[in-house]
């Protein structure tokens, strides 16, 4: 204590000329910093390297071929490593889905906000439950398809509509609808 | 630190007295688990639950350090390296099941060793510090063990790291570019799988360091005993070597015939068979559960099934499971009684034996099982006991409770208040 009073002293009188700010004090203030930045510098790098790396994204889009998919026919495939679920709605599944109204809807959206427009036979989702993740029956033939007809997470039982809305079960969310585009009537690209 | 009668190291061996003055490495280890360190006389088996930690915790590490030996950490060779471990590597299916079930035998011995601490009031000061460090160490294996399960690549390991990865994308705003960070992709693949394999190495090491700050902070104090009481005299207390180091071999054996009969005669029993079918990606098995170990956890997630104000289910049942455990880091100022031990707490001791203990075995039967609304409607009861058993129920008994007298002293628990009875010399 007594040799930190005699350097306050010192300090405060050579300091006084500029405000009380001693030139060892720049001098360590300066020298934390510049380490500062350079531990964020490395560790940028270091944190990054976990985000998904370029041969991952380069597998990000997916294309589909539609031709062969008969309406009430649902196909599994892959995005992202993920299963893709492309359904070819019926009409009756489209009009049950349109006679819902959006205010009993836990995640409101119509069909035609969940499809591309003139193309609303074409239901489009991620196979992934929103709840954690599993992937819900409906897409196989003769799975259950849950009591709105859609798809059915067998995890914790969420239950989806025809236009894979969330309708009953812990899920909050409806099923995603990936980005995608039709490239011609019968093919669309996925990512 | 310590007690002024502790033994003093004094090697005789001149060699062992030339490594003194060099590098003071065996008086180090004399102090803390030797004849150095004196240790209340009145420990019960309970007391064995530390070292019997540490003796799994090795266990994991040499079984652990031989398998990546033989393990290959690539998402398309994962599942049949193990399968070569199992079936090819010479004695590859012995130490490939005393590692999983050694994970097991680990928690057993270290949710014990938790309990102890709950029913003895461990986490009391002056020992808030090793109760602080101990749950870092439970965190730390929780995430060790969870990393190691996904290892084999199998469809529970798949599916499990989906399941606990999307906990994070619960997490409003940031929680999707997260889990995408921590998979290093959309969903579990080989960046997950490898990098899984490099923590799954290191944390181990890590909670060795920890152990070693946990052990150090609890030799300050010193070792706490059942009846509460703190050492008072050289009377109350014996050496470590070999008092308990005998105490703890008996412990350690029972220990290790426990194990042998699970590697030996059950070695998966404590397993999911779905883990022998391969990692796929477009299937869900039809009940994904964790390991026993996460089960009372698993039930506490799964318990919140509606949205609360504007938070959704989701995440409330994330939060739940993670307080369920941060919650412990304030037990020693929920829990104000002056008495630490639950012998000399009635009212303490009904609710732990009948309120927490039944609770959390509730919250496991739940957690293993198929979340139908039955067993939905009962975890939701236990996990709201659980958190009011805690941050009500305790807080009200440490104010309200007429605790029973506590002994002077540990000698006097131990060998009454009758006249003459004073320390006899062993025959």
């Amino acid at each position: 204590m007594e040799s930190m009073a005699s350097l306050t002293e010192d300090s405060a009188t050579a300091g006084e000329e500029q405000g009380g700010v001693r030139r060892r004090d720049f001098i360590n203030v300066a020298a934390a910093s510049f380490a500062g930045v350079g531990a964020v510098s490395v560790a940028l790098p270091l944190i990054n390297q976990m985000n998904p790396s370029a041969d991952v994204l380069a597998e990000a889009s997916t294309e589909i071929d539609l031709a062969a998919i008969q309406p009430g026919q649902t196909i599994k495939t892959i995005f992202r490593k993920q299963p893709l679920f492309v359904r070819h709605l019926t009409p009756a599944e489209i009009a049950s889905a349109e006679k819902v109204s959006l205010g009993d809807l836990r995640d409101p959206q119509s069909l035609e906000d969940r499809t591309k427009a003139g193309k609303k036979q074409w239901l489009i989702t991620m196979g992934v439950c929103t709840h954690l993740g599993c992937v819900p029956l409906g897409a196989g033939e003769g799975e259950v398809k849950g009591e709105f007809g859609g798809y059915f997470c067998p995890c914790h039982g969420s239950s989806y509509d025809t236009a894979a809305r969330i309708r009953k079960g812990p899920a909050p969310r409806n099923l995603e609808v990936p980005p995608y585009e039709f490239t011609s009537d019968t093919a669309v690209k996925v990512g | 630190m310590s007690f002024p009668w502790a033994n003093e190291y004094k090697p005789s061996n001149p060699l062992m007295r030339y490594l003194d003055e060099k590098l003071p490495l065996p008086r180090f280890v004399y102090n803390a688990v030797g004849a150095g360190y004196p240790v209340p006389r009145n420990l019960n088996y309970f007391w064995n639950f530390g070292v019997l930690a540490g003796v799994a915790l090795m266990v994991q590490i040499v079984t652990g350090v031989v398998l990546a030996m033989h393990f290959a950490a690539e998402s398309t060779v994962a599942f049949s390296s193990v399968e070569h471990i199992m079936r090819d590597v010479n004695a590859g299916w012995f130490l490939r099941y005393a590692h999983a079930n050694g994970a097991s035998m680990f928690f057993i011995v270290v949710y014990i060793h938790i309990f102890r601490g709950l029913f003895y009031g461990s986490y009391k000061p002056p020992r808030e510090m090793v109760w602080h460090l101990g749950l870092v160490i439970f965190l730390l294996m929780m995430a060790t063990a969870f990393m190691g399960y996904v290892l084999p690549w199998g469809q529970m390991s798949f599916w499990g790291a989906k399941v606990i990865t999307g906990l994070f994308g619960a997490i409003p705003l940031v929680g999707e570019p997260i889990q995408t960070w921590l998979l290093g992709g959309f969903a579990p693949d080989n960046a997950a799988l490898n990098r899984f394999f490099s923590l799954h190495f290191l944390l181990p090491f890590v909670i060795l360091g920890v152990i070693i700050l946990h052990v150090w902070a609890l030799h300050i104090p010193g070792s706490s005993n059942p009846t509460g009481v703190e050492v008072k005299s050289e009377q109350d207390t014996v050496p470590f070597h070999p008092y308990y180091t005998a105490k703890d071999g008996v412990g350690v054996a029972a220990f290790f015939l426990l194990f042998a009969l699970l590697v030996f005669f059950g070695p998966n029993f404590l397993g999911e068979p779905d883990n022998y079918i391969p990692a796929n990606p477009l299937a869900t098995p039809a009940n994904i559960v964790p390991e026993w170990y996460f089960w009372p956890f698993y039930a506490i997630l799964r318990a919140f099934t509606v949205d609360f104000l504007f938070i959704p289910a989701k995440l409330l049942g994330v939060l739940a499971m993670f307080a369920a455990i941060l919650l412990l880091f304030f037990l020693p100022w929920l829990d104000t009684s002056a008495v630490r031990s639950g012998h000399y707490r009635p009212l303490f001791r009904k609710f732990f034996w009948f309120g927490l203990i039944p609770t959390i075995a509730i919250l496991g039967y739940c957690g293993g099982s198929h979340a139908t609304d039955g067993i939905v409607l009962v975890s939701q009861f236990a996990a709201a006991y659980y958190f009011a058993h805690f941050l009500i129920i305790l807080p009200i008994i440490s104010r309200v409770e007429t605790t029973k007298p506590l002994p002077t002293s540990i000698t006097e628990a131990v060998l009454g208040t009758a006249p003459g009875a004073t320390l006899q010399p062993a025959e």
